[in-house]
């Protein structure tokens, strides 16, 4: 079949570099409220009533935005097989625990309410601020150890080594600069659920998440301009040695990388790109600023470019870099030599044009029947509620 | 590649799987037996049929959210565990994976919502839309894992690319309707359906021994045994189906399963039950029965099957061959784009068995230099433990006859004794609701296990797919797993039980109200209720 050929092998790589970012944005800005509300949970809503208001504003839909993560894991695996390979075996420890966070979460959603005694709904909703709050913290401090590069090399079978054992490691995985990537993660997310919260709830919780949610939204801007700051002088980037094979085959060691002195060399090159966190910031300081005067609808929206500036900076400044290597920088995978054959991108695209557009309209639609607050009256009535 | 590595990384596996498959069945079915209940309710119009779609849906609902918890583990595990599996086939084997979340997830999980919350949001046929498209979605992630799957039985559609390291797709069609992901398919969706048709009919039997929610139970039991009937039917005709691609395609598996340890003249006997032996490399007190084997498997008389031992020959020619596509590689990775044609064409005429080479990495690094014995070794190694498939596959097999018998029993009941049913067999009905998912893991059993030494079948054995671990990182994942899975196994059994014994929510004033409403539809010529019929003998 040369059917494939239509599109050139280097193109289809920027769209699927794209496609990453746009599943992983799609999984942040949707997911990423269900994770903030959960760690808002056991502090904007103190009664039972309140909690399962809280709870239902999300409960017919956190099912499917967390399909967002599970096809980004899909769609990493089809298009960037390298990259899944090495960071979900790289990530071990931090991996396992995400996935401890994301099976008690649906658990704690479906069984929460299902008995009347108070003890077992406590630990329940204890369960969902857990299953919101560490998946949130560590998806930011993973995205710190990649702007720092991971200590991994790949043999020449391409079998991906690490250096030490990763329960050692997993230590290593929480240095400083992680850290602080992981809590404006987690700050960023809970403003989200804030947004989110006043826009669904009513009374005293969504007064309470527009509170918490101002703090969080301010931590979230300081804590992203210290990260850029440390970025642009604490943390060396990588760059490639000479000409890129865009059109080469996939294989990382093909080519030579060198550490450079900054990242942030890409925006001398690139100037353009500094609209993504310019983006960042005016959508944070726009989605206090909305929380602080009780505007709702258009908060979430800043909210969510708030969200969609902070993810799309750092990959348009590590471009083409995707998952740096610190023990073996030629080991690096980037955009040129980490994907899926040039017919395996093809067919992937051609179904996620047909697909996608169907997924928006259908989910769309979905969120326009549950449109409205959920109110006491809507969880107390029905039958079915969480 | 430490053994205990691969050998941890394979239990865990299998434990996660096998925990997951306990969820997906009942999902699978269940989700099509609420479909047709609320089906009727829309057409009928009937409160009861509203109750009878709730109630299960409930039970659906508790069971969907462990099905997609456990799930998530599933898809994260090859990246962590199998990282060189991931690397060497991801090209082809994450390309089903994320159509399965383009296509059926979102489709599932966005309407799963929008069932158990729109109820008053939504009009009768727009609630039912959701309905069916939950089904649909929970069904289309079977196609698609199942042709990932498939693909690992029968690796259609690829070819090796020694600049990448790794298999490419040449053919995404070939992959898609590959003959054992499609004949799988049906098989695994046919057994869910059994499965939920298995437990709404023991779970409604039960409701009748105890004189509760009989309209419900009635009609449920009706609902199972017709659906059940006619998915059990299927589950034994593509299981067939099923035997007849593995004979083209995993020869190994066959003779293993059949416990034929020589080529038997066609049309080969088949070994109804017997002891097989790996060390003395026979079957013990076989029963056997003429022709059956060599008609199941090639579906003619003359067709021969062949024998573990001859297939160990085979394999020891391919480990040759594949001992010079590897030497052939070696080359073309050191010279790159300047290698001589004529070693791209010798890898051209054994790269196809370059896997059985890489069975040798077992042995030693490099596997050019493998000694005699080393390749006896690894050939030997190609038969999987006989008698667990063995016995694995003949429970399987009698279990499916068995339920098509229990359904037809029930079909024939319902549709012809006016719905009685004797206490022994509401009884026994109860008893069996465990027997489908002991079928459905021994078939996986059956597929897995039998597959072995490789995780590709030819391409890649499981010793060389794993992740750089240490000991310690799996043993704490896997206590991880376990302690963790025993918890939510627990909760979930509990919750299960205490909506089951709690019942059904019957609105009995707006039964009545629309019993009233529709008296005269409800008449028949001899004046009597025709849903009035006695219940339990």
């Amino acid at each position: 079949m040369i059917l494939h050929e239509l599109i050139s092998y280097d193109v289809l790589r920027v769209i699927w570099w794209l496609l990453l970012g746009v599943l992983l944005i799609g999984f942040a800005l949707t997911d990423g409220f269900d994770m903030g509300v959960g760690v808002l949970l056991p502090f904007v809503a103190k009664t039972d009533i309140e909690r399962r208001i809280a709870i239902n504003t999300i409960g017919p839909v956190w099912e499917g935005n967390q399909v967002w993560f599970i096809l980004g894991g899909g769609a990493i695996f089809a298009a960037w097989p390298p990259l899944y390979a090495v960071s979900f075996s790289g990530f071990y420890l931090a991996m396992f625990v995400i996935l401890a966070a994301l099976i008690v979460r649906p658990v704690a959603f479906k069984y929460r309410s299902k008995r009347d005694d108070a003890r077992w709904r406590n630990t329940w909703d204890w369960a969902l601020f857990a299953g919101g709050a560490v998946p949130a913290l560590i998806f930011g401090v993973a995205v710190g150890n990649v702007l720092q590069g991971v200590p991994f090399e790949l043999t020449d079978d391409l079998f991906s080594r690490y250096e030490g054992a990763f329960h050692a490691k997993f230590a290593g995985l929480l240095n400083p600069f992680a850290l602080l990537a992981g809590l404006v993660s987690l700050a960023m997310l809970t403003t989200h659920g804030a947004a989110w919260l006043s826009l669904k709830a009513e009374g005293p919780v969504a007064a309470r998440a527009r509170v918490f949610g101002t703090w969080c939204g301010i931590a979230t801007i300081a804590g992203y301009a210290l990260a850029g700051l440390w970025l642009a002088v604490g943390i060396d980037g990588y760059a490639l040695v000479g000409e890129a094979a865009v059109n080469g085959p996939s294989n990382p060691l093909y080519s030579e990388v060198l550490r450079t002195e900054s990242w942030l060399a890409a925006y001398a090159v690139r100037p353009w790109i500094t609209l993504a966190p310019a983006l960042g910031f005016l959508g944070m300081v726009m989605a206090v600023l909305g929380l602080r005067a009780g505007r709702e609808g258009t908060t979430l929206l800043w909210s969510k470019l708030g969200i969609f500036g902070a993810i799309s900076s750092v990959g348009l400044t590590m471009f083409p870099f995707i998952l740096p290597s610190s023990l073996d920088p030629r080991s690096s995978l980037t955009v040129w030599d980490a994907s899926s054959s040039h017919q395996t991108l093809f067919v992937m695209l051609i179904a996620t044009v047909i697909f996608m557009p169907i997924i928006l309209a259908y989910t769309a639609w979905v969120y326009r029947v549950l449109w409205g607050k959920v109110t006491e009256a809507d969880v107390t009535d029905s039958g079915s509620a969480y | 590649m430490d053994l205990d590595i691969v050998e941890l990384s394979r239990l865990q596996f299998a434990a996660t799987v096998m925990y997951h498959f306990l969820f997906v069945p009942l999902t699978l079915g269940l989700s099509v037996i609420v479909a047709i209940m609320e089906t009727v309710y829309v057409m009928t119009g009937r409160p009861i049929w509203r109750q009878m779609t709730k109630f299960w849906g409930m039970l659906f609902g508790i069971n969907f959210a462990l099905g997609v918890a456990t799930g998530i583990t599933m898809e994260f595990q090859f990246g962590m565990n199998w990282s060189y599996f991931s690397h060497y086939v991801g090209d082809i084997f994450g390309a089903p994976l994320a159509l399965e979340g383009l296509m059926a997830f979102f489709l599932e999980a966005t309407f799963v919502g929008l069932f158990f919350f729109g109820w008053d949001k939504l009009s009768k046929v727009a609630h039912l839309t959701v309905a069916w498209l939950v089904a649909i979605g929970s069904n289309f992630s079977a196609l698609w894992i199942l042709i990932a799957n498939g693909w690992m039985q029968n690796p259609v559609g690829a070819e090796f690319n020694p600049d990448t390291m790794r298999m490419e797709l040449t053919s995404f069609y070939e992959v898609m309707f590959n003959s054992v992901a499609q004949a799988k398919f049906v098989h695994t969706v046919s057994a869910g359906y059994v499965t939920a048709a298995v437990f709404v009919l023991g779970v409604s039997a039960w409701y009748m021994l105890k004189g509760r929610h009989i309209e419900l139970a009635r009609r449920s039991i009706t609902v199972a045994a017709s659906f059940g009937l006619a998915s059990a039917l299927s589950v034994v005709l593509l299981g067939d189906e099923s035997g007849y691609d593995v004979s083209h395609n995993q020869k190994m598996k066959m003779a293993a399963i059949e416990g034929m340890w020589e080529t038997e003249p066609a049309p080969a006997p088949f070994n109804l039950i017997g002891f097989p032996d790996m060390e003395a490399r026979e079957t013990h007190y076989a029963v056997k029965i003429p022709w059956l084997m060599g008609l199941i498997g090639t579906r003619s008389l003359t067709t021969e099957i062949p024998g573990i031992n001859e297939l160990v020959a085979e394999s020891e020619d391919r480990i040759r061959s594949g001992i010079i596509a590897y030497d052939a590689l070696m080359a073309i990775r050191e010279a790159r784009d300047a290698t001589p044609p004529a070693v791209r064409a010798v890898f051209e005429d054994h790269g196809g068995n370059l896997g059985y080479a890489l069975l040798l990495k077992r042995y030693l690094d490099d596997p050019r230099e493998a000694s005699e014995e080393q390749i006896k070794q690894a050939a030997d190694d190609t038969v999987p433990n006989v008698w667990p498939l063995f016995w694995a596959f003949r429970i399987m097999v009698g279990l499916g006859f068995g339920f098509v018998a229990v359904m037809a029993y029930f079909f024939w009941r319902s549709s012809f004794r006016k719905q009685v049913y004797p206490r022994w067999a509401l009884w026994g009905a109860v008893a069996i609701i465990p027997a489908p998912w002991i079928a459905a893991e021994l078939g996986w059993i059956v597929a897995e296990y039998g597959r072995q030494p490789w995780t590709v079948d030819g391409v890649l054995p499981t010793a060389l797919s794993v992740s750089h671990l240490s000991v310690a990182d799996l043993l704490l994942t896997l206590a991880g797993f376990m302690i963790f899975y025993t918890i939510l196994f627990v909760v979930e059994m509990s919750l299960m039980l205490k909506y089951i014994r709690r019942g059904p929510v019957e609105d009995v004033e707006e039964t009545e109200i629309w019993t009233a409403r529709h008296e005269h539809r409800l008449r028949t010529t001899d004046g009597k209720d025709p849903f009035a019929a006695t219940t339990t003998e």
